[in-house]
């Protein structure tokens, strides 16, 4: 290892990223439109779910009821007569779901009797489908309590669960989205921008004159990883800054922590975006392999929105080889609920032998030969 | 005295095709080595071999002692190697490329300054130090490829194709530089596919097919052939004259040059008289002496089979100016690629345009064919303007675009369908066409293969018989036979050369200076403007002068660019 080649090198690369606007875009631009995308566009909450209520004949039961909806803040209600035209409606997709209130409701409602009342969901949508249902049945049992003690009864409930939400208390999936964007931010730079500049040489010719030069393997390999690290680092501090001013995301445990994690599984993103390289000579191969074996992984399988807990097994199994995985818990542990070390040694332990196992691999595969 | 390096019984194979057969060479100190050879013949494979960049898969390569497997080390800090696209990194700019090779080459930081003064002086670079290296020039870029390989002095020098994309003045330039080097205790090895730069060497190896032809002093194999080049000059028709001599068995080769035709003889055979190959009464046959392409094409010569006739369209009807091209602008942005061009093509001649890489060849293509819209100035080709002129008008014309403009995945059969269907071709006819196509390319043997997996010969085959099929009256040709060998070149030209003699006009970019004096006429254009334009042998004359009194044509060319420089200047 001669330390002036590697500071040459270094310095080589440093110029290139700043003339090049597009490693600047995706280390430093691409995170902020991510952040913003998902921090005002993107949300996993159901809010403001448009339903129709159909009350057949109004009676004051019925127009309580409406109300009730109306109230409450996961609804809009559109209040309509005839089910005909909520149905219409749910077809054209005006309403997500339809609450038919029948002519008979009242009455045996009033009596105490069983009073039904027809739900329609719209399950195109599973996801929120199942959320509405949940909302409804909330609903409907709360007017129920409080028309029961109007008249002075109580409805008997035998057990009542008081649900207390740990770490995320209002269940903004903002605060739960925000950490897992820095891990697909770090596996964008880390793995996709380091695969596409080490093809770019490749394809320039400037790899054959570079590997032609005294230079080691260890030297251009490190000469690449020096200056992508600081700016890998570079856009997790921006993601991290934009996230707690901007959306006020918490971060719960220490920085220091999160910047030695964040290295760790930064030099396993390079590593890899080293090994794709290696193997793809050319920008438009690599960005494949690295959009594939990298960031749609760090993307689906890593609990950055979808758990892969609930997953079929194998692909369950699968998720447990992808680093972002670990990142993610660790990330999302950090930011809602602190240093917790149960969760973090272990996870780092298997993003060490992530990292380790790429850069080995990396080292073995990279020769100063064309075949 | 010792080699500086020395390849023995060498092979090397990538899959079915084998790069190098059992080649043995040495590699001198102080001189000028040339790996000669068409493309295809190995001569990348050999230089990097010789950097240790390649593990032969027979026999051995050792550098200044070094074994170029197990030591590859120690030949990285012996040699300089510029490959074949320089090896610069054109975001960095010029002194940033040479300060990043000699930190890698391990100059004393104390060395820095000066050797830097020195390289880029030596270079002409002084004065560009703050350029980007992607903002030079085809020859400067070159320049600074070889400074940069130079820049710890190496003991041996690999420079692969050097030359390729670079004008006249400065592939003169780097020849100057390179035997300087040599001068001083430098092995060189410079690799091309120029046969005339052959003859600037020291000593060749020709390579062919990955085997080696010949090994030593250039003018050694030349001198073999004394006795056998001549010269036909005062016919009224060279073209006649040329494929008589084709048809000839004692003929070994014949090429237009200029108003004159160059025979090399088969061994033994005495030379024609003119009433054999001509009427003309003025025509006389002299003597003239050898030169390399004439001893490489008589060598290959067991190679060169009879070239198939290009099936008749019959005599076009076209007559007067078929192509026209009034103060041709183009710009784009603030770059003015083709800046107010003039010249116009009768039917049946053969119109060459001639310049650097970027001067504007391409882009005044593409205006004639409609391509591409003029910013300013006129094209009319076959009396339309093509830019405004119905799809149909374009029936009137092929176009063989510079780069392999086929279906890579489609098979020969296919392309060849295709682009029959595209023309409109039908039936009995359109079997018939595609069936003397392959006859005429020689692509029976590979019509199921993909296109893409062709040697480059057979591609430019391919897109030629393509961009022919519909019998136009018009055809451009794009660098046609860049990167193919000389023989494919010949056979290229006598298609060519039958076409025009049928009335058909044709248009050819080259950067081939030789190939230049197989037109009838060519406009040299340099910097997006026309320098120069008239028949071969009066561009030659306008640049007689008392120091060249009889110039080559790349003389000429080279007078005629400085001549544009020294007006731009002042």
């Amino acid at each position: 290892m001669n330390l002036r080649r590697l500071a040459a090198l270094i310095r080589k690369e440093t110029l290139q990223i700043i003339r090049d606007p597009s490693s600047i875009v995706i280390a430093l631009v691409l995170p902020v439109v991510l952040l913003l995308l998902f921090g005002y566009g993107v949300s996993l909450d159901a809010k403001d779910i448009r339903l129709a209520v159909v009350v057949e004949s109004p009676t004051p039961a019925g127009s309580s009821l409406v109300a009730a909806f109306a109230d409450s803040p996961f609804f809009r209600v559109t209040e309509l007569r005839h089910r005909g035209e909520a149905e219409q409606g749910m077809v054209a997709g005006r309403f997500k779901g339809v609450v038919v209130v029948p002519t008979a409701f009242a009455e045996k409602a009033g009596r105490g009797d069983d009073a039904p009342l027809q739900v329609l969901l719209d399950g195109t949508d599973a996801n929120t489908a199942r959320l509405m249902r949940g909302y409804v049945e909330g609903v409907w049992s709360k007017w129920l309590a409080h028309e029961a003690g109007q008249r002075g009864q109580t409805v008997a409930v035998p057990v009542v669960a008081q649900p207390r939400v740990w770490f995320n208390p209002q269940m903004l999936s903002r605060d739960v989205l925000v950490p897992g964007l820095i891990a697909i931010n770090m596996t964008l730079i880390g793995t996709l921008l380091t695969a596409l500049v080490v093809a770019r040489e490749w394809e320039r010719g400037t790899m054959e004159a570079l590997i032609a030069t005294p230079v080691s393997v260890a030297e251009i390999l490190l000469g690449k990883l020096v200056p992508y690290f600081v700016l890998g680092m570079a856009g997790m501090i921006l993601s991290v800054g934009l996230g707690t001013a901007l959306f006020q995301v918490p971060l719960r445990g220490s920085l220091w922590v999160l910047m030695a994690v964040s290295a760790l599984f930064l030099v396993g993103a390079l590593a890899m975006g080293l090994l794709i390289s290696t193997v793809a000579k050319n920008q438009f191969v690599a960005g494949q392999i690295a959009i594939v074996s990298a960031f749609l992984p760090a993307f689906m399988l890593s609990g950055f929105v979808f758990e892969p807990s609930s997953a079929p097994a194998w692909i369950e199994m699968l998720s447990r080889a992808v680093a972002a995985r670990y990142f993610v818990t660790i990330l999302q542990t950090l930011f809602l609920a602190g240093d917790l070390w149960s969760v973090i040694l272990p996870n780092s332990a298997a993003l060490a032998v992530i990292a380790a196992f790429f850069l080995v691999v990396t080292l073995r595969r990279t020769h100063k030969r064309l075949d | 005295m010792e080699p500086l390096a020395v390849i023995r019984e060498v092979g090397k194979r990538f899959g079915d095709t084998t790069a190098l057969d059992h080649v043995s060479a040495a590699i001198p100190a102080g001189q000028v080595t040339g790996l000669v050879g068409s493309d295809g013949a190995g001569k990348t494979t050999l230089v990097r071999l010789l950097a240790g960049l390649l593990v032969p898969d027979g026999g051995d390569v050792a550098v200044c002692g070094h074994d170029s497997v197990t030591a590859t080390a120690g030949i990285h800090a012996a040699i300089g190697y510029m490959p074949q696209r320089f090896g610069l990194y054109e975001d960095l700019s010029v002194i940033q490329n040479l300060s990043l090779y000699a930190d890698l080459r391990g100059l004393a930081p104390e060395e820095h300054r000066a050797t830097f003064d020195r390289l880029l002086g030596f270079s002409g670079l002084s004065g560009f130090e703050s350029r980007l290296a992607g903002k030079l020039s085809g020859g400067m870029k070159q320049k600074l490829g070889l400074a940069c390989a130079l820049i710890a002095t190496p003991k041996l020098l690999l420079l692969d194709e050097p030359s390729v994309g670079v004008d006249p003045v400065s592939r003169r330039e780097l020849w100057r530089m390179v035997h300087g080097l040599a001068e001083t205790g430098v092995g060189v090895v410079w690799s091309t596919a120029y046969l005339d730069e052959a003859e600037r060497c020291h000593s060749v190896l020709l390579l062919d097919r990955g085997k080696l032809l010949y090994d030593g002093d250039p003018a050694v194999l030349t001198g073999r052939f004394a006795g056998r080049s001549f010269v036909v000059r005062g016919m009224a028709d060279k073209r006649a004259v040329q494929a008589a001599a084709r048809a000839r068995a004692d003929v070994a080769d014949s090429l237009i040059q200029g108003a004159g035709v160059r025979l090399v003889m088969a061994e033994k055979a005495p030379p024609p008289t003119a009433t054999e190959l001509t009427d003309s009464p003025g025509a006389t046959v002299e003597p003239i002496p050898p030169r390399f392409e004439d001893a490489f094409v008589a060598l290959l010569e067991h190679r060169n089979a009879a070239i198939p006739a290009l099936p008749s369209w019959g005599r076009h009807s076209g007559s007067g100016t078929v192509v026209e091209a009034k103060g041709l602008t183009r710009r784009f942005g603030d770059f003015v690629a083709v800046d107010k061009i003039d010249f116009a093509v009768a039917a049946g001649e053969i119109f060459g345009l001639l310049g650097p890489n970027g001067a504007g060849k391409s882009t005044t293509f593409r205006m004639l064919c409609g391509l591409l819209p003029p910013s300013g100035g006129e094209a009319r080709t076959a009396g339309i303007d093509l830019a405004t002129a119905a799809p149909q008008a374009r029936q009137r014309l092929g176009y063989m675009s510079q780069k392999f403009s086929l279906y890579s995945d489609l098979s020969v059969r296919q392309n060849l369908n295709f682009f029959a269907g595209v023309y409109g071709l039908t039936g009995a006819h359109r079997r018939d066409t595609i069936a003397r196509m392959i006859a005429v390319f020689g692509l029976e043997h590979m019509i199921d293969q993909n296109a893409g997996g062709l040697p480059l010969g057979f591609k430019q085959r391919l897109a030629l018989a393509a961009a022919i099929m519909h019998g136009p009256d018009i055809l451009f040709l794009d660098e046609p036979t860049s990167g193919v060998d000389p023989l494919v070149r010949r056979e290229f030209w006598s298609h060519i050369n039958a076409m025009a003699a049928e009335g058909v006009s044709v248009l050819v970019t080259t950067h081939f200076l030789d190939e230049a004096e197989y037109c009838d006429r060519i406009g040299i254009v340099y910097r997006g403007r026309m320098i120069a334009l008239g028949a071969p042998d009066a561009i030659k004359t306008e640049a007689r002068s008392a120091t060249l009194p009889d110039p080559s044509l790349e003389d000429a060319f080279v007078a005629l660019v400085e001549r544009a420089d020294r007006e731009e200047a002042s």
